[in-house]
């Protein structure tokens, strides 16, 4: 067996600033926290979910400067300083849905709902770097999320959809 | 009924939730003064166990308790056996902590709590356990060897249960059929792996002396009524909430995993609330799995191709215990027949212990092993006569007008395995048409003009769903006109808070939208049993059913007393009840609620619009009169199934295969399912295509791996590979609708089905593709390399 690590670096502690859906925290938390366990149990934004702990299945995204990342391969020190989204950002409790997230409920995107937000969240950088894909665009950019209850295909289709309204949306806007 | 909302692809209820992050699942749920739990597991398959320390981790900072099975008092009891059987001579269960033996790798030994979870994982490190290891039993054919290592000392031969079950005289047919073929078939252990893994939250609140856990369970009811046992309480002091699960599948369903007394004891212990949250690794270790089987299967058939008998006889991998009896094996055995006519049929299974994981089921069930054999069997037939798969196949169907159709087993729930209705021949048809089945000889020989190898593959199910004993119901108009539901079945992604609501909305002319539906909590309602077997949305369905009809029969009575109109003359619509012709003099279904609860005193804005209408003044004698049965709009409905009620199903698909690297990609998919009337199109489709998509992992990417040693070998995401968008086609679906008679909804079960044909139809497609190669696919599942291997051989 390894040598426990001893009691002092276990308990090392660093303060950081971070900005999270246009709201900034600043924090003292121990160096090895997770960001997800972070943003989850210290923040209590939940909608981020953990589903392997090794940055395969993709349910812990999140954006961190706009791009899509997983929080469970971050440290919360690494994020000192940045600028994060979580799925609580696309659409508070009160607020109409995000267009992707409308998009996913029209299409039955998701049945047990665990992978969606950080599912979402890929979609949103996608979509913003490439509004128009194609199908094997969609296909590719979704095979770093794993979803075990849909197929897939709702999904594809629920891409395509919110590709649509966010694009209309876009028009509308100028 | 203005508008019926049976039917209907009706937006899902619990989506604006969901899609916002607004969910709760067990790990979301935080409590004052929480701590956090860490399990130590056995590195071992097999060891005695010589010695525990733990006075390291005790004195930890941090950490509050640390428990080995010493500490447990009168809760070191094995878990219960669920479901015994004769046949399973041998039954096995688990210790919440192993005391003196380790059984399989991920084997719980020790049970931290501390502040946190990483202070806890710390404390994991800190304990120090002896162990003497002991020779393995790492597979079927290690275990049935005639010098096999022992999972139990005391089960010789590791046979836990031998089950033989005949119908006819298939010995006499075989011995004088026409032709007789024997073969080998396997299928390797796969696992659920749903997204969320296993999780536990209890809370001991010494005020109302009472038990609260959240736990991501399919089945809180009897977890519920177990931990009372356990720990001495009365039941109404245990409530067990199953809140949004990230998917289930099946190992769910299980009961008692060591977690779920080791978290509330350590809560009760420490009088302050636990958590323990499974993660990957964990899952991948102590989670049950299934699949694992080998099959020996003689078959004899006639000159035009018709099935005269077939005697199976298989292993069947149970893993170190048996929690959940012989469930899975007894479902392989009585799936096997499917939707052939077949008269004489022998299937003779020995469960055998392994030092694995335990197996209890997964999606499906037993389910694929018993269509992979049964599908073989027809492509074996058709390749041996040189006929159309297809048409062996309905040579051999069950037809329409025979129904109901007695198969002569004991099925799984103990009542006979008898199919209600189906229409085989119209789902093959249906199928053909979807994948251009008559053209695409011309197709695939053009293909392989130009070096390509196209196949195509079918496999036909017929799945027993919707077993007993019962589920229920409990419904309630509340003031402001929303309705509350309740049922003890679970959700874990099945929109029971959207199919529910559709039943309730058209007995009460409401919109689902208005029907809130809580699933899986104790408090909420506590008869029942739970979701697995594709049973929840026709039994505890068919209970919400009845549920509403005594609502609508309350609200009719009531109404006809106050507009004094004949009970035939009430109707109910948008949420509105009121005379026939008299629409516009109309109560809201809060009011009718306020109004059946005769209190002196109410509230709201619909108590104000009653005072200023003109109703029927209270008759003389008691406010609250007999024949009403009680105060509201509320009823309760239970429904028990006479037997399981027989979905069934086609899927094909045209794949190809780069006979360079093994790599198959599908060129198309296509499913015809018949679960009986469709209570909503859209949630069924979705149903079908995630079972799919599991069906295509688990029989293409997705394999538990272990070495001679019991190790697991395949225990990440980075080598257990789930599918992905990039590898799950379009499926296209049809669907047939033969109603069942047994449920007055005339639905059947579609949970599992999609899952069920994927390594049947998925073994011919490869042949049908690799003919040229003359390869026979007896192994589920294959992987790219293990497809390469098998052209090499082929040469």
């Amino acid at each position: 067996m390894e040598k426990p690590v001893s009691i002092p670096e276990l308990f090392e502690t660093s303060t950081i600033t971070v900005t999270i859906n246009g709201r900034q925290y600043e924090r003292q938390v121990p160096v090895r926290l997770l960001l997800s366990d972070f943003l989850r149990h210290e923040l209590h934004l939940t909608g981020t979910h953990v589903g392997c702990e090794h940055g395969v299945c993709g349910c812990c995204t999140i954006l961190l400067d706009g791009e899509a990342v997983r929080s469970c391969l971050l440290l919360a020190v690494q994020v000192d300083g940045r600028t994060l989204t979580t799925i609580e950002g696309l659409a508070g409790p009160q607020e109409p849905l995000h267009p992707i997230q409308q998009a996913f409920r029209e299409q039955h995107g998701l049945q047990c709902g665990f992978c969606t937000p950080g599912i979402i969240l890929s979609v949103h950088a996608m979509l913003r770097d490439k509004p128009e894909p194609t199908e094997e665009e969609i296909r590719h950019e979704l095979s770093g999320n794993l979803c075990r209850c849909t197929g897939y295909q709702n999904i594809v289709e629920a891409v395509k959809c919110a590709a649509k309204y966010l694009s209309e949306q876009k028009r509308e806007g100028q | 009924m203005a508008t019926r909302w049976f039917g209907a692809s009706v937006q899902r209820n619990e989506d604006p939730r969901l899609l916002r992050g607004q969910g709760t699942y067990v790990d979301d749920i935080d409590l004052p003064e929480m701590l956090h739990a860490a399990v130590l597991r056995s590195p071992y398959a097999r060891a005695k166990i010589v010695r525990i320390d733990a006075s390291a981790a005790r004195n930890l900072p941090g950490v509050h308790l640390v428990l080995t099975a010493e500490d447990l008092g009168d809760v070191l009891e094995p878990s219960p056996l669920l479901i015994p059987h004769q046949a399973l001579t041998h039954p096995r269960t688990q210790l919440p902590l192993a005391l003196k033996d380790v059984r399989y790798v991920g084997e719980a030994v020790a049970f931290v709590v501390a502040e946190s979870r990483y202070i806890a994982e710390d404390a994991l490190e800190l304990i120090d356990v002896e162990y003497e290891p002991l020779p393995v039993a790492h597979s079927l054919e290690a275990a049935s060897a005639s010098e096999a290592a022992l999972v139990h000392d005391d089960v010789p031969g590791n046979v836990a249960a031998q089950l033989v079950q005949t119908v006819g005289e298939p010995d006499e047919v075989i011995a004088n059929a026409p032709h007789v073929v024997r073969e080998t078939l396997r299928m390797e252990r796969g696992a659920a792996m749903p997204m969320e893994c296993r999780g536990i939250v209890a809370r001991w609140d010494r005020y109302e002396e009472m038990l609260t856990c959240w736990i991501s369970t399919q089945g809180p009811i009897a977890i519920r009524n177990g931990l009372a046992a356990i720990f001495h309480l009365p039941e109404h002091k245990v409530r067990v909430i199953a809140p949004d699960i990230g998917g289930g599948f099946g190992p769910k369903i299980m009961l008692f995993y060591p977690e779920e007394i080791l978290v509330p004891f350590a809560a009760i212990r420490s009088g302050r609330p636990v958590k323990w949250i499974e993660d990957r690794r964990e899952n991948f270790i102590a989670t049950n799995q299934e699949r694992g089987q080998i099959h020996e299967v003689t078959y004899a058939f006639d000159d035009a191709g018709m099935l005269l008998a077939v005697r199976d006889v298989f292993l069947h991998d149970t893993g170190a215990y048996t929690p959940y009896g012989i469930i899975v094996p007894i479902i392989t055995a009585c799936s096997l027949p499917g939707p052939y006519r077949i008269k004489h049929y022998a299937s003779a299974c020995t469960v055998l212990y392994t030092n694995k994981v335990p197996v209890s089921p997964y999606r499906g069930a037993g389910r694929p092993h018993a269509v992979f054999v049964m599908e073989r069997i027809m492509d074996g037939i058709a390749r041996e006569l040189q006929l159309d798969r297809l048409e062996v196949r309905s040579r051999n169907f069950i037809r329409p007008d025979e129904f109901p159709w007695d198969v002569g087993l004991v099925y799984q729930d103990g009542g006979p395995t008898r199919y209600d209705s189906g229409n085989y021949q119209a789902a093959l048809d249906k199928l053909k048409a979807l994948l251009d089945y008559d053209n695409f000889s011309a197709r695939q020989a053009e293909a392989r003009k130009q070096g390509r190898y196209l196949g195509i593959g079918v496999g036909y199910y017929v799945e027993g769903t919707s077993i007993g004993p019962y589920e229920g119901a409990h419904i309630r108009v509340e003031a402001d006109g929303r309705v509350f539901a309740a049922t003890g079945v679970t959700t874990q992604g099945q929109a029971h808070q959207t199919v529910f609501a559709q039943i309730i909305a058209d007995q009460l002319g409401i919109t689902p939208q208005e029907v809130m539906v809580t699933t899986g909590d104790t408090q909420a309602f506590h008869w029942g049993v739970g979701t697995f077997a594709s049973r929840a949305a026709t039994v505890a369905g068919s209970a919400m059913h009845l549920a509403a009809v005594k609502v609508r029969e309350k609200i009719i009575a009531l109404a006809a007393e106050l507009f004094e109109a004949a009970p035939q003359d009430i109707e109910l619509a948008n949420g509105n009840v009121f005379v026939k012709d008299a629409p516009h003099r109309a109560l809201t279904l809060g009011q009718m609620a306020i109004k059946a609860n005769p209190l002196r005193y109410t509230h709201g804005e619909n108590a104000r619009k009653l005072a200023a209408m003109d109703l029927a003044a209270a008759r003389p004698g008691p406010a609250l009169p007999q024949e009403r049965g009680g105060p509201g709009l509320e009823a309760d409905g239970f429904y028990s199934p006479p037997h399981a009620s027989f979905a069934s199903g086609v899927h094909g698909a045209i794949i190809e295969v780069d006979s360079h690297t093994g790599q198959v990609t599908f060129l198309k998919y296509a499913a015809v399912h018949d679960c009986g009337r469709l209570i909503n199109p859209m949630v069924v489709e979705g149903q079908i295509r995630g079972g799919v998509a599991q069906g295509i992992g688990g029989s293409f990417f997705e394999r538990l791996v272990y070495d001679e040693e019991g190790q697991p070998l395949s225990a990440t995401f980075m080598d257990y590979l789930i599918p992905t968008a990039a590898e799950i086609p379009a499926i296209a679906i049809d669907h047939i609708e033969t109603p069942s008679p047994l449920n007055p909804l005339g639905v059947k079960g579609a949970g599992e089905a999609g899952v069920i044909p994927v390594p049947a139809l998925f073994a011919s497609a490869i042949d049908d593709a690799l003919a040229p190669f003359h390869l026979r696919v007896c192994e589920m599942p294959l992987h790219p390399c293990l497809l390469y291997e098998l052209l090499q051989k082929s040469g």
